[in-house]
């Protein structure tokens, strides 16, 4: 796993999140696992996070993963873009 | 309603439901009895006064049962500012159910074009440009933009009953295109939002049961559309904040939503900048009844002449 990707990968997941989820919080003091939606991601925010998502890492997320565990943190996003890119990130 | 937004399994014209012939069974019986008239179009029908006796009543009966505290009462059209349409988010979730009002100005030449385009049967739509004016797409949502601003202590209530649109053709008579919501719409702090939500399901499912009606309370199951729309339903299904109080009309298999309970959070608050009074983003509920349903189920559990409906419900709609 390059260290440098997962970097990279993290800091465009937490840049998407600050433009489109509408947390009350900053979403660089938040754990990678923190829980998204505890935090305060509604519904309809996380619908413009996984299109967000979709255009900055050019994928586009199955049937089968648009679900809220998809979404519910840091680290699940990275893991399904991970999946996604079938590249160690 | 809200979205009342409410529809179980959406039955398309062009695919045959297992309950089509109970539908058109149905249809054809209101229609027979005069209680409902025809247009041509599926979901579109003129009422008759005995029809509309009954849907006097009931709102009566909501409006007595339902507001438990002052609420400021209103009355909208069946169309509402686009730009209002556009804050409540409607197109991500339901773009194949909502209604755009279009119209004409063009100059003498494209008017020409018009009408060469009409009388041709073609495309004569196409002619036409977006009005500032949208179907209302639920009854609560011309509320939202009157709360901007800082709310009072406790908030603000309202009751509301219009028409709304939604564009989905049917032979099901109780899934109409034009139909009325009433609603009981609380703005406020989040907690008497998920209170004002869990009171009037509470209160609604006892109405409806009082009224003889079968009635059971489930999570909605909103008719979302496409990709993003399998989102949403997954997410409206893990947060059962919308629920839908649902009795069989025409299919005990799929039973239709008559009435529906949503805590929207802040779903309405943060695009319409609204506050409570503590300063935070509002949150809002609301209860909706789908009267024209409700007065459906009546004629379908009780017979198609209210004045052979049974003692206690006549009690209840016209003492």
């Amino acid at each position: 796993m390059p260290v440098a990707d997962h970097a990279g990968t993290d800091t465009e997941i937490r840049r998407v999140l600050s433009e489109h989820a509408r947390l009350p919080v900053e979403v660089g003091s938040l754990d990678e696992n923190a829980d998204l939606f505890q935090a305060g991601m509604t519904s309809h925010a996380s619908v413009n996070v996984m299109l967000a998502l979709e255009e900055a890492f050019d994928v586009e997320f199955p049937e089968t993963m648009l679900r809220k565990a998809t979404f519910e943190s840091v680290g699940a996003i990275r893991s399904a873009i991970a999946e996604l890119t079938e590249i160690a990130v | 309603m809200t979205d009342m937004d409410s529809d179980p399994g959406t039955v398309s014209g062009a695919s045959r439901a297992p309950e089509s012939e109970a539908y058109e069974a149905f249809r054809a019986q209101l229609i027979g009895a005069g209680l409902l008239v025809g247009t041509g179009v599926d979901g579109l029908y003129g009422k008759s006064a005995r029809y509309e006796s009954v849907v006097g009543a009931l709102d009566g009966l909501i409006t007595k049962t339902m507001v438990d505290q002052p609420a400021e009462e209103l009355a909208f059209p069946p169309v509402m500012a686009r730009w209002v349409f556009d804050k409540t988010d409607y197109l991500k979730s339901f773009p194949d159910l909502m209604g755009s009002i279009h119209t004409f100005r063009g100059t003498d030449r494209q008017h020409a074009e018009l009408i060469s385009r009409a009388t041709s049967g073609g495309d004569w739509p196409a002619c036409l440009v977006p009005a500032e004016v949208v179907l209302c797409s639920a009854t609560c949502h011309p509320v939202y933009p009157l709360c901007t601003g800082t709310l009072p202590e406790g908030g603000r209530r309202f009751e509301v009953n219009g028409y709304c649109f939604r564009c989905e053709p049917s032979i099901d008579p109780v899934r109409m295109q034009a139909f009325r919501m009433h609603e009981y719409v609380y703005v406020g702090d989040p907690e008497t939002a998920q209170k004002h939500r869990d009171s009037g399901l509470e209160r609604g499912m006892d109405l409806l049961g009082r009224l003889g009606l079968a009635v059971e309370a489930v999570p909605a199951n909103d008719p979302f559309f496409g990709r993003l729309g399998t989102m949403l339903a997954a997410n409206q299904r893990d947060e059962a904040l919308k629920m839908e109080i649902v009795t069989p009309v025409c299919s005990t298999e799929r039973p239709t939503a008559i009435m529906s309970a949503n805590c929207h959070r802040d779903h309405f608050g943060t695009p319409f900048e609204i506050r409570d009074a503590s300063g935070g983003t509002a949150h809002s509920a609301c209860v909706a009844f789908g009267v024209d349903r409700v007065t459906l189920a009546l004629l379908r559990n009780h017979g198609l002449d209210p004045s052979g409906w049974p003692s206690s419900v006549r009690e209840l709609l016209w003492q």
